[in-house]
């Protein structure tokens, strides 16, 4: 057992770590250290850069420039596979194990030498393996397979063979991800054992709110950069950190009262989800009256995009969702969007060899000829930048452009609701203003519903009439826009 | 618990075909004899496809390396013992200079690169028809036999052996290993394991059966021919013995390709239907049992 105390040299020590991809940067200039029995916390928002400053410790990138000292043996660049044996020993928040194997032939994996002539497993790594299993709660599923799990158990079982490996510095992903609170506290000190047992411990999440109670001290940042490093208290009370995460001063656009009519546009009732055995939304309620413009903040792996596939009729779930007071169980994606929902999906869904036209053409395609060229017309208005690139290919626009036709795409099919998944996703402040306008202009000039998914709420408040706040598959908040800083904005740090 | 019913599965039907030299024609005895080299090559491919998670789109190449190296050799005098070697040496050599480069490649790349180079082969063979008998085939000077029941004992032994081997590898650490790095090619790196070498362990063994195989192939037919060792189609019916037998099992590989060998035979009054009603029964145990032949008798024991 090593000797915890911050005194010791520190086991993971990152100096100017700085990674580009393509004109991206990633990760700049990136300092930190972290000492045996230390547990530190690295939070940003989604594309913040933090899961590529894990990626690069474990070597699943090369990085630009900067090093990567374990136990004062500098690894950067070095493969994956040598970077573990150095002591660096990583849980995945996704558990991908060999489903014909059982757990403890799992965890066994984690023991083995990386060694061509080991072709009988001798007894020490059997009694090992059943020992790690004991320790993590597996002891009573070792010959089950993975398959027959509950998630909690997998995620233990990922746990499991990264202590198989005694590494020297811990990095865990996500640690509380689609867990139960009570599962959360087992989790938690499962989680602080490392600290006794003398290993650096680096968590990665979203939020400070989620690792406060076990990290010593936090690292936070934003595109790529740091903006703010200390304890939780410190680190939630930093001005650029309350910024980032619920925006300065936020701005509220006042919007005349509307009449609501009988029943909403779009009702969602004890709508439930789950991804295999991750409950990716629990009994979420929300409705969107006609005209109305709503918004739900999350951070990433929230729920978010999930309702909106559940509403698209691309994800099974339970519950009841109606669409003008009928229910749109059983019908097919394509008659949900023909029927007026137009999903705007985060990752776009462009077609990335046609031009800017032809993929507008091809969502005007069940438009009447001179309906089409006037909704083109309008489109270009609204999105001028788009009729300047007409005819370009639509991968080789910039990540801005490529949002705007994404959203433009989505309005050619005329929708009564529109529904945007995250488009701020990794876009320059400058781009997000051009589209702000451009939803601003939607608002105030069109009948057109919006239902806006963001983790950024500088950008999801000002245009919105409500809001709803999603958190770990639960809606937890909805008011007002205007109410939002002084009500929810401590649980979204 | 799976593994030891495949065992069983394999012993019972090992002790089968120990008797058929008892009560069945000589004529049978040779399909069955040409149907034991066919369970190796598809065991060997499991064990790239079904554990490495590589699909070898050109088994043939390693065959075929192995073949026309014995063949060519047996053709300057070498004793036969040796080319038998020397065959298994050029398919792992072979196999070696396509899997390094290859193996660099994600996705269905490593396929298509294995592919090619079997066409590669193919037109080598053709282009130097002066030695290798081009598209007419190389005559043997030696022969395994000329006693069906001594062929077929030497096949049975070879097909057992390799057998034993390949599963004996696919269940121990490095196999599980393999699967890992077949599976989650980042989960298994970050474990400590170097994904890369050893896949390129598995293409290596698999290469040395498949090259063995072919060599011991066609100096039981006296023959080398690019129809019977080279050709795509060849090939493609290895792959899909395995698959039909049941992939990541290694027994299934070798029970799907003794099934194929003796379907086609079976059904040979049938003309040109046979290929076509095999072909067609092939399909249907892919498309309603993903997990081949095995995979039927796996669910037929889960259901009782």
């Amino acid at each position: 057992m090593r000797a915890p105390g911050t005194a010791a040299a520190p086991l993971l020590e990152v100096q100017g770590l700085t990674k580009r991809f393509g004109g991206l940067v990633a990760a700049k200039n990136i300092t930190f250290q972290v000492r045996p029995g230390e547990i530190l916390g690295l939070i940003g928002p989604n594309g913040s850069g933090k899961s590529t400053v894990m990626q690069l410790i474990m070597g699943l990138h090369r990085p630009n420039a900067g090093s990567v000292h374990i136990a004062g043996v500098d690894v950067a660049g070095w493969p994956p596979h040598r970077i573990a044996r150095q002591g660096v020993g990583i849980v995945f928040q996704h558990s991908r194990p060999l489903h014909r194997q059982t757990v403890l032939e799992n965890i066994m994996l984690g023991l083995l030498p990386d060694n061509l002539l080991k072709v009988i497993t001798n007894r020490h790594v059997h009694d090992k393996a059943r020992q790690i299993a004991e320790r993590v709660g597996l002891g009573g599923v070792l010959n089950r397979k993975p398959s027959s799990l509950a998630f909690a158990d997998l995620r233990r079982m990922e746990l499991a063979k990264a202590i198989a490996r005694d590494p020297l510095v811990v990095l865990v992903d996500e640690p509380f991800a689609g867990l139960t609170s009570g599962e959360v506290a087992a989790f938690s000190r499962l989680i602080a054992e490392f600290r006794r047992d003398g290993r650096a411990v680096l968590l990665v999440d979203h939020n400070v709110k989620s690792i406060a109670a076990l990290a010593d001290r936090i690292f936070a940042m934003y595109l790529g950069e740091r903006i703010a490093e200390g304890t939780a208290e410190e680190v939630t009370g930093d001005p650029t950190v309350r910024r980032v995460y619920l925006g300065g001063g936020i701005d509220v656009a006042s919007r005349p009262a509307r009449t609501a009519r009988s029943t909403p546009l779009l009702e969602i009732q004890d709508v439930s989800v789950l991804y295999g055995k991750a409950q990716a939304l629990d009994r979420v309620a929300i409705h969107v009256d006609e005209g109305e413009f709503v918004s739900i903040v999350g951070l990433n792996g929230a729920g978010k995009t999930t309702l909106f596939n559940a509403i698209s009729g691309l994800v099974p779930y339970s519950g009841r969702i109606s669409w003008n007071g009928s229910d749109l169980r059983g019908r097919s994606p394509a008659a949900i969007a023909r029927g007026g929902i137009v999903q705007c999906p985060e990752t776009r869904e462009l077609f990335g060899d046609m031009s800017v036209r032809e993929n507008l053409d091809l969502a005007g395609q069940h438009l009447a000829a001179a309906q089409a060229a006037q909704q083109l017309k309008w489109l270009f208005d609204l999105f001028p930048r788009l009729r300047d690139r007409e005819r370009q290919i639509a991968r080789t626009l910039s990540g801005g452009e490529q949002q705007m036709l994404a959203i433009a795409r989505s309005l050619m099919m005329r929708p009564k609701l529109l529904i945007l998944d995250e488009p701020t996703l990794g876009l320059a402040p400058l781009i997000l203003e051009q589209i702000s306008n451009a939803l601003e202009q939607l608002r105030s000039n069109t009948p057109i519903t919006v239902l806006l998914g963001e983790q950024n709420v500088t950008f999801a408040l000002p245009h919105a009439d409500r809001i709803y706040v999603l958190e770990h598959a639960r809606i937890v908040w909805e008011g007002a826009p205007s109410r939002f800083a002084a009500e929810a904005a401590a649980t979204y740090l | 618990m799976v593994a030891s019913r495949q065992l069983w599965i394999a012993f019972f039907g090992l002790a089968v075909l120990l008797t058929l030299p008892l009560w069945v024609s000589a004529y049978v005895l040779g399909v069955l004899t040409i149907a034991y080299y066919f369970g190796v090559f598809a065991m060997s491919w499991d064990l790239l496809f079904g554990f490495a998670n590589e699909v070898n789109f050109g088994p043939t190449f390693l065959i075929g390396s192995g073949a026309y190296a014995a063949g060519l050799l047996n053709a300057h005098g070498v004793p036969l013992w040796l080319c038998l070697i020397a065959g298994a040496a050029a398919a792992l050599l072979g196999g070696v200079v396509l899997a390094v480069p290859a193996l660099r490649l994600t996705g269905p790349y490593f396929g298509l690169s294995t592919l090619v180079a079997v066409l590669l082969l193919q037109q080598f063979i053709i282009v130097f028809a002066g030695s290798t008998g081009g598209e007419i085939g190389l005559t043997m000077n030696d022969i395994l036999s000329t006693e069906a029941i001594t062929n077929y004992w030497y096949a049975l032994a070879f097909m057992t052996v390799s057998g034993a081997i390949l599963f004996a590898l696919s269940r121990s650490p490095v196999g599980l290993i393999l699967q890992a790095s077949g599976q989650d090619r980042f989960g298994a790196s970050a474990l400590g394991f170097n994904v890369v070498k050893h896949k390129l362990a598995a293409f290596c063994i698999s290469a040395v059966f498949s090259g063995l195989a072919g060599a011991m192939l066609v100096f039981y037919l006296g023959t080398a021919s690019v129809g019977t060792v080279v050709d795509v189609s060849v090939g493609v019916q290895v792959i899909i013995a395995a698959v039909l037998g049941g992939r990541r099992t290694i027994v299934g590989a070798g029970i799907g390709a003794i099934f194929l060998i003796l379907a086609g035979e079976a059904l040979r009054p049938l003309g040109q239907l046979s290929t076509f009603v095999v072909s067609g029964v092939a399909l249907l145990v892919i498309l309603f049992s993903v997990d081949g032949l095995m995979g039927l008798l796996q669910r037929r024991r889960d259901e009782s």
